[in-house]
């Protein structure tokens, strides 16, 4: 019956209860969509470092992390990757040659990134072949010999467009420095632009004939797995078995993302508590003039019989309830808001022009998991608790003699 | 047969210049089936009187003896629970939960006791019944009249079936004929049920309907007599 009695007491002042509860609403909605907003970057970013650039995992000659050199490959890279395919955790591995290089137009040079890659394979771990425009060429069709797709920041660099002639200028494998001439089949862009102005992806045959690398080997080899989160045991467990090789995940390849990734929950959390902080000295406002308002009810519940540790409950359950309600109500339209942005997006390109020199999508798509729901209902709960105290041992405080005596 | 017996009771308020000696030592007893009004001048200790018999104030010195249990060795906590299961009150008006019809205000003393829903729902009726407020079951008080409503408070006093009501001021806010009827129901349950009411009162009315009538004045008994 306490339930019942706390329940209908937050409706006895309608309009104070309804100013907490649209504060509470408007509050849990703020934090709710805010934290969906970064989620939804973060997530996006990770998603697309992982299809687009890093895959899960990489591994590499330990030395060639060091300069990046030539030499320091990885011997017998196609029974590697075999081998690796055969593993359960594993949706697709491919073999990479990169070789740091020049290149050159007949307007403009830069230095650039090669990656030698067999498209066919590569497309079953990287998602570039996605992200070429319709206008703007193909995944290596189109182009008879030497074909190279570039990101759309470097073709603007270089001044070229698709069919384009590019002129490469690499170390070989015996030291000297080869030339060779490659065809733009197609221009990508992804949301990184500092990605597309760096990298430039051609065959692996192609690169290797030009430097006089053995087909056999690679610098890298790239492996996507067939979920995200296994990427740390999974890594472990390749490290075990190919010792002589280094093994990195995705956090260690771009530590600046592990760290936004490992560090957002906390964020998240972290926005959720202040706001919940700021309204919950308005809810302990409004429950002290509750008490105070029922003095002499307060006393009489004393002097009838009501301990005081229903009295303690009664007051604690009210402050719950009021928090509650608005809580619930700000996750209501926070998942509203959030599934009505979720497809379309929101568009900040006019406000964050930067947004892809670090790597993010300008359009953001807000997201967040059920987890984030249910820790913000238990958050909203221990606030009213929190809450509740003070009101409440000043309930516990009175003297039911005199509370009865009360004129209010 | 005993119920109350108050030995030598003093009750000081420390007022800031000069100390109130609201009960200035007591000595009655009260036996089952009695109806008393203890009747004063403003100030003259009735309501401090009635409280600590209830247990709602502690006196400085002195004994009150409840069926045999000294309640003001009773800690807070127990003297809440004793209260529970004793001593019914009835105080001035506004005294139900606003949030609860009649019928659900007389189920509340009975639900703090851990009662069945059953025994709840069945004996709330019944005390309905016996103030004549069947009708009105499921109204909230605010839809109720003063009378009405200290009706109500009657039957949610003796819903935990205590062992004597306490009445401060009952008929304080009430007209003729409100005051008329619950004096009627009250003697009535007093007489046919046993039930021992204590008043404090101005109201010559229920003077007038008392059996036995206590004047205060100081603190102190100045006269204990049986009509």
């Amino acid at each position: 019956m306490i339930n019942s009695i706390a329940w209908k007491n937050i409706w006895r002042n309608k309009l104070r209860s309804l100013v907490v509860i649209a504060a509470v609403t408007f509050g849990i909605l703020a934090a709710v969509f805010s934290a969906a907003l970064m989620n939804g970057m973060v997530e996006r970013r990770l998603r697309s470092a992982i299809e687009l650039e890093t895959s899960h995992i990489q591994i590499h000659n330990p030395k060639y992390l060091e300069n990046k050199d030539l030499y320091y490959f990885i011997n017998n890279a196609d029974s590697l990757v075999a081998e690796i395919k055969k593993m359960p955790e594993i949706k697709s591995a491919s073999k990479r040659l990169k070789i740091m290089a020049m290149a050159n137009t007949s307007s403009s040079g830069t230095g650039v990134m090669v990656n030698g890659i067999v498209p066919e394979k590569e497309k079953l771990v990287t998602g570039i072949y996605n992200k070429i425009l319709d206008s703007s060429g193909t995944y290596f069709d189109g182009v008879k010999n030497n074909p190279v797709v570039i990101g759309q920041k470097l073709a603007e660099k270089l001044k070229i467009k698709v069919k384009s002639k590019v002129i490469l200028t690499i170390q070989a494998t015996d030291g000297t420095m080869v030339s060779g001439a490659f065809k733009v089949a197609g221009i990508f862009e992804t949301s990184n632009s500092m990605f597309d102005e760096l990298n430039i992806f051609a065959r692996f045959s192609d690169l290797a004939r030009l430097t006089s690398f053995d087909i056999n080997n690679a610098h890298e080899i790239a492996i996507l797995l067939n979920d995200t989160k296994l990427s740390d045991d999974f890594a472990l467990k390749i490290s075990r078995q190919f010792s002589t090789l280094d093994t990195m995940t995705w956090k260690e390849i771009q530590p600046d993302l592990g760290m936004t990734v490992e560090f957002l929950n906390i964020m998240l959390y972290f926005s959720l508590i202040i706001i919940l902080l700021a309204l919950g000295f308005g809810i302990v406002n409004t429950m002290l003039m509750v008490v105070l308002e029922r003095v002499k009810e307060l006393g009489i519940l004393m002097a009838i019989g009501m301990n005081k540790a229903r009295i303690f409950k009664m007051i604690m359950l009210e402050t719950i309830y009021l928090s509650l309600t608005g809580g619930i109500a700000g996750l209501i339209f926070g998942i509203v808001l959030i599934q009505i942005f979720q497809y379309s997006g929101i568009d900040v390109s006019a406000y964050g022009e930067g947004f892809s020199d670090i790597g993010y999508d300008a359009i953001i798509y807000p997201s967040i998991g059920w987890d984030f729901y249910l820790g913000t209902v238990l958050l909203v709960i221990l606030t009213g608790i929190i809450a509740s105290i003070y009101p409440a041992r000043k309930a516990l405080k009175l003297n039911p003699a005199e509370a009865v005596r009360t004129e209010i | 047969m005993k119920v109350i017996e108050i030995n030598g009771i003093e009750k000081t308020y420390d007022e800031k210049t000069v100390p109130v000696h609201a009960v200035n030592g007591i000595d009655l007893s009260f036996e089952q089936g009695e109806f008393v009004a203890i009747v004063g001048p403003s100030g003259s200790g009735k309501t401090t009187l009635l409280n600590i018999i209830g247990g709602l104030d502690k006196p400085n010195s002195g004994e009150i003896i409840i069926s045999g249990t000294n309640i003001g060795a009773l800690s807070s906590s127990k003297m809440i629970d004793f209260r529970l299961n004793n001593i019914g009150f009835v105080f001035q008006a506004y005294n139900l939960i606003p949030v609860l019809t009649a019928k659900e205000n007389i189920e509340f003393i009975m639900d703090l006791q851990g009662r069945s829903k059953v025994e709840k729902d069945s004996r709330s009726l019944e005390l309905l019944k016996s103030v004549g407020l069947n009708d009105r079951a499921n109204s909230r008080p605010n839809k109720l009249s003063g009378g009405q409503q200290q009706r109500v408070a009657v039957a949610r006093a003796l819903a935990s079936k205590p062992k004597f009501i306490l009445a401060d001021e009952p008929t304080a806010n009430l007209d003729s004929k409100s005051t008329e009827t619950l004096l009627e129901i009250m003697e009535k349950l007093n007489k046919e049920e046993n039930i021992t009411f204590i008043f404090s009162t101005h109201d010559a009315r229920v003077v007038k309907k008392a059996r036995r009538v206590i004047t205060v004045e100081d603190g102190k008994v100045v006269s204990d007599e049986k009509c």
